[in-house]
C-alpha cells in the first residue's frame, strides 16, 4: 500500500480534546477501509498566514498513513464534508521520516517570536 | 574582472552536499529564508539554489502556502 502524509486544519473554536477526537475519528475511517495510521501528531492551535473561512487560527493535525487509495479518497471526501475541517492536504511519499516532524520539534521555541531569522536576505547578486 | 572592486566568492547550493537540510513543506523556518518580505519566492540566482532543488523548494513553499503556514502575499 502506498504511504501518505496528511495535514488537516480544523476550526479554531474547537477545544483541544475535540481536535484530537477528529484525528481519532478519521483514523477509524481509514482503518475501516483497510488502511492504517502509523503515526499522528497534533500540532496545536497555530496562527495561520492568512484567513481561511474567516478564521485566523486553526488546529493543525498531521497523520502518517499506509493505506489504499480508496481509503484515502473516502477519508478526504468525509473531511471535505465535515463542518469543522477547513483544509486537507494529502501527499504521497516514498518513505516516511523517522521521529517527530519539524513542526513538533520547534513547537516550544516558536512561541517566543518566529521572525528572528530575517537577516538572511541579501540585497543584490 | 579588473574593474571589480573586490572578489565575490561563488556561492554554492545550500541544499547540495552531505549534511544539507532536506526540503520539507512542514519546515517553515527553513522555507522562510527563501521567500521575500512580500511573500514571493526568491529567484535562485540570488539564493544560489540549484535548478533541481529550486523546483523542489518552490513545490514545498506552495504546499506550505496552501496550509497557511506561509503567506501567499503580505502587506
Amino acid at each position: 500500500m502506498p504511504l501518505y502524509e496528511h495535514v488537516f486544519i480544523s476550526r479554531q473554536d474547537l477545544s483541544n480534546a475535540q481536535a484530537e477526537a477528529l484525528i481519532e475519528h478519521f483514523s477509524t475511517v481509514l482503518a475501516d477501509n483497510g488502511g492504517k495510521v502509523l503515526e499522528n501528531e497534533y500540532w496545536g492551535v497555530k496562527t495561520m498566514a492568512y484567513k481561511i473561512n474567516k478564521n485566523r487560527k486553526g488546529h493543525y493535525a498531521y497523520l502518517r498513513t499506509d493505506a489504499p487509495s480508496a481509503a484515502v479518497q473516502e477519508m478526504e471526501r468525509l473531511m471535505r464534508l465535515h463542518d469543522d475541517v477547513m483544509r486537507v492536504l494529502t501527499i504521497k511519499v516514498d518513505a516516511h521520516d523517522e521521529g517527530p516532524s519539524v513542526q513538533m520539534q520547534k513547537r516550544d521555541e516558536r512561541d517566543r517570536g518566529d521572525r528572528g531569522d530575517r537577516g538572511d536576505r541579501r540585497e543584490r547578486r | 574582472m579588473a574593474a571589480k572592486p573586490f572578489f565575490r566568492r561563488r556561492k554554492t547550493d545550500p541544499f547540495a552536499g552531505d549534511n544539507a537540510p532536506t526540503i520539507d513543506y512542514k519546515d517553515t523556518r527553513l522555507l522562510q529564508r527563501y521567500i521575500s518580505e512580500r511573500g514571493k519566492i526568491v529567484p535562485s540566482r540570488i539564493t544560489a539554489v540549484g535548478a533541481k532543488n529550486q523546483r523542489r523548494l518552490a513545490k514545498a513553499i506552495k504546499r506550505a502556502r496552501f496550509l497557511a503556514l506561509l503567506p501567499y502575499a503580505t502587506k
